[in-house]
């Protein structure tokens, strides 16, 4: 048994691959948050009026809140006055092609193996990428205008489609909602909108790059989905982050509206810095991302491939408010040294005949903790609901945790709701077993994780579902012994 | 093909293989007998690398390389394979999926391309005939549900598979019933050539019956105490393993 412990331990040490910091001279905002940070931000944005109110409005509701405690991790107090609300590339950049971008920029894009030139030429994906705050370049926008969809940064949004964001924006997450999506509504920076019009089918994947750039800047990313009657969408989310000691603040929010007849598939693949093996610095992704079926017959899916961050804290729920529509959760977590996730869904269902389904898989190896936090609801007159979930925990090692917090609500009998929960280790005997056939033990631990993620990693578009297979072994390599 | 010179090994300080000479020649079949706790499986598990034992003392050459110098998965790449007498479950990973790995690490350790998937399938089929295998099997996870038979056959269909050229069958008879012995016996017999070897472990007689050896060695407390012929088996068989240990305890 010391033996292999031993062996784990030598071998738990992996270096985050995206470590550097790019040199693009930046502007920040002092420290601090008040009102006149507010109307700063909302100025430098030339914002109208009606969104700087919102903002303040957030602010003034954030002051009367705590931060709430009821999560499985644990982290430093965060000084909320310690942090610069807003940093964007000093450069004015709007570019019309990929070389008007800062050729430091597309060199850092380059070195993550991301680069827009090949993703615009080879995957025929539009591409929004968020250096920071402000987006730098957008593709494919003229096609996806022929049929009528709106894909920009939140800011364009708010300048051009005004009337669209005021309509939806805090229709799904309230700046009251909680201690985080009131913070991100008075500070959000920037982020993503999508807007696709009755009976469009979005004519190919979309997808975002978020990258936190600016040391001691928290990152208040706003994403805001329509999709009208009938329309149709799949938006991929990516992102990594540069090596750093300061933990940083990443509360973003996400809301997604399906009409009647509506799908909207949403995926992300998060491989933010976790921090080092003795979890010193990374990331705090502390996100509230949140879709209403609204009409009948809508869906929703989200699917998380989660393998970054020293902690995660978010539950992409959906809210079933249309008769017959229906709410996916497919979401692989990894944890691995210290790392630290609190993660699952909501599915709060309203309208009759609704279904959901939940299929969690935890993965922890190191000394992190990995739990699951969901809850199924079915409210009184939501007749004929369905739900299914799924919570596997992988263990890799003896010196990492999963937990299981399920919480179900019924309160209407025709409910059927099923709940299903494994646990599973990958210990020596199964990697001797592997080793004694060739297989090195790296390449079995990819094997068997790739094997019990492969239900959600179905999920993802095929370009991606390549790169969070890659990505899984990646973030677990030297994991084992 | 295989020596074992004064090999002394311990767990958690406590000895358990006490000075083993062993020579295996190609296209010979050895068989360890001994009682429970005699150090067979020890000694098969020190073979194939397995980290819990500490080796003390002596050497293990195969086709003249030290093993103790190689990984497991070395090992294994260079043709030594052990059907474990516990073979694991592994969910969500198909056997087919797993021996497609297996199979192209030893072909890329021999030089050779990857196999496709087509060939692969084709290569799979062929060899599953030789333990009676359904290709059900293929796309089920590995050994998960399998009953104790069905895992011991994988065993061997695996061997199929990767063509070592020496095999240690830890106790592969046990838990089998007559038809299942039978099947796996046949396969093993279908494999052996006379460039590869086997070592049979086991308990009783009775799957030397099917699987013939040419020599038979006695484990008692971590030594061989007595090599013979195939007859050596029967009369095991006919006397238990008791006067080996009277002629043990005289001995010393």
């Amino acid at each position: 048994m010391s033996t292999e412990v031993d062996v784990l331990e030598q071998h738990i040490q992996s270096e985050y691959k995206y470590g550097f910091v790019s040199d693009i001279e930046q502007e920040v905002a002092p420290k601090g948050l008040s009102e006149d940070v507010i109307r700063m931000i909302s100025s430098k944005k030339n914002e109208p009026e009606w969104m700087l109110e919102y903002r303040l409005k957030a602010y003034r509701h954030w002051l009367t809140m705590e931060e709430p405690q009821w999560s499985n991790v644990n982290f430093p107090q965060i000084d909320f006055n310690d942090i610069s609300y807003y940093a964007a590339p000093k450069k004015k950049v709007n570019p019309k092609s990929l070389d008007e971008v800062d050729p430091e920029l597309r060199a850092t894009f380059e070195k993550l193996g991301i680069s827009l030139a090949e993703q615009e030429r080879l995957t025929g994906v539009a591409v929004d990428a968020v250096l920071d705050s402000v987006s730098v370049a957008t593709t494919f926008r003229d096609s996806l205008a022929k049929v009528g969809v709106i894909f920009c940064s939140m800011s364009e949004a708010i300048a051009e489609h005004g009337e669209l964001v005021r309509k939806f924006l805090g229709s799904v997450v309230p700046y009251s909602d909680n201690y985080y999506s009131a913070l991100n509504s008075a500070v959000f920076s920037d982020g993503s909108f999508c807007y696709i019009p009755k009976g469009v089918r979005c004519p190919m994947e979309l997808s975002t790059y978020f990258r936190i750039n600016a040391k001691d800047t928290g990152q208040f990313e706003r994403t805001l989905i329509v999709a009208e009657e009938g329309a149709y969408v799949s938006y991929l989310e990516g992102c990594t982050a540069p090596m750093r000691d300061e933990n940083q603040l990443h509360a973003a929010v996400v809301e997604i509206v399906a009409n009647k007849n509506a799908e909207v598939k949403y995926s992300t693949v998060q491989n933010w810095y976790p921090g080092d093996k003795d979890g010193k610095g990374g990331i705090y992704n502390f996100v509230t991302k949140r879709g209403i079926c609204a009409g009948d017959n809508s869906k929703i899916s989200w699917t998380q491939v989660e393998t970054g961050s020293a902690i995660t804290w978010k539950y992409p729920s959906v809210i079933l408010k249309g008769d017959y529509s229906i709410g996916e959760f497919y979401s692989v977590a990894v944890t691995n040294n210290m790392q630290q996730a609190d993660t699952g869904t909501k599915m709060l269902h309203v309208g009759k005949n609704t279904k959901s389904r939940i299929v969690s898989k935890g993965i922890s190896a190191g000394k992190s903790q990995n739990s699951y936090r969901g809850q199924v609801r079915v409210n009184r007159n939501a007749e004929n609901a369905r739900n299914f979930s799924q919570c596997d925990s992988l263990l890799i090692g003896d010196k990492c945790g999963a937990h299981t917090f399920p919480y179900i609500d019924v309160l209407n009998n025709t409910a059927q709701v099923e709940h299903e929960a494994t646990t599973s280790k990958i210990g020596e005997d199964i990697l001797f077993y592997c080793n004694q056939r060739g297989i090195s033990t790296e390449d079995a631990v990819a094997m068997i994780i790739n094997g019990y993620a492969k239900e959600v990693l179905n999920q993802l578009p095929m370009e991606f579902a390549v790169e969070a297979q890659k990505l899984l072994a990646i973030s677990l390599e030297g994991s084992v012994g | 093909m295989l020596q074992i010179i004064g090999l002394h090994a311990s767990i958690n300080g406590k000895e358990i293989l006490k000075g083993i000479d062993l020579t295996v020649n190609p296209g010979e079949i050895h068989a360890i007998m001994g009682p429970n706790g005699s150090g067979k499986s020890t000694l098969a598990s020190i073979l194939a690398g397995r980290e819990d034992y500490e080796v003390t003392a002596g050497t293990v050459l195969f086709n003249g390389k030290d093993v103790f110098e190689m990984s497991p998965e070395e090992r294994s790449r260079e043709g030594l394979f052990l059907a474990f007498q516990y073979p694991v479950e592994i969910p969500g990973v198909s056997t087919a999926n797993f021996l497609k790995t297996a199979v192209n690490e030893v072909r890329k350790h021999r030089g050779m391309e990857p196999l496709d998937a087509m060939d692969f399938l084709t290569l799979m089929r062929e060899k599953a005939k030789l333990v009676e295998m359904d290709s059900s099997f293929f796309s089920r996870s590995l050994n998960e549900g399998f009953s104790g038979g069905e895992k011991k056959r994988n065993e061997i269909f695996q061997m199929a598979m990767l063509e070592p050229t020496l095999s240690i069958l830890d106790e592969t008879d046990s838990g089998l019933d007559i038809d299942a012995l039978r099947i796996v016996s046949e396969g093993v017999n279908k494999l052996k050539s006379s460039s590869n070897s086997t070592i049979v472990i086991t308990h009783y007689q009775r799957l030397l019956n099917y699987i013939v050896p040419d020599v038979v060695h006695v484990l008692y407390k971590g030594r061989i105490m007595k090599t013979g012929g195939k007859e050596l088996a029967l009369e095991l068989e006919e006397r238990g393993y008791d006067w080996i240990k009277t002629e043990s305890e005289e001995t010393v």
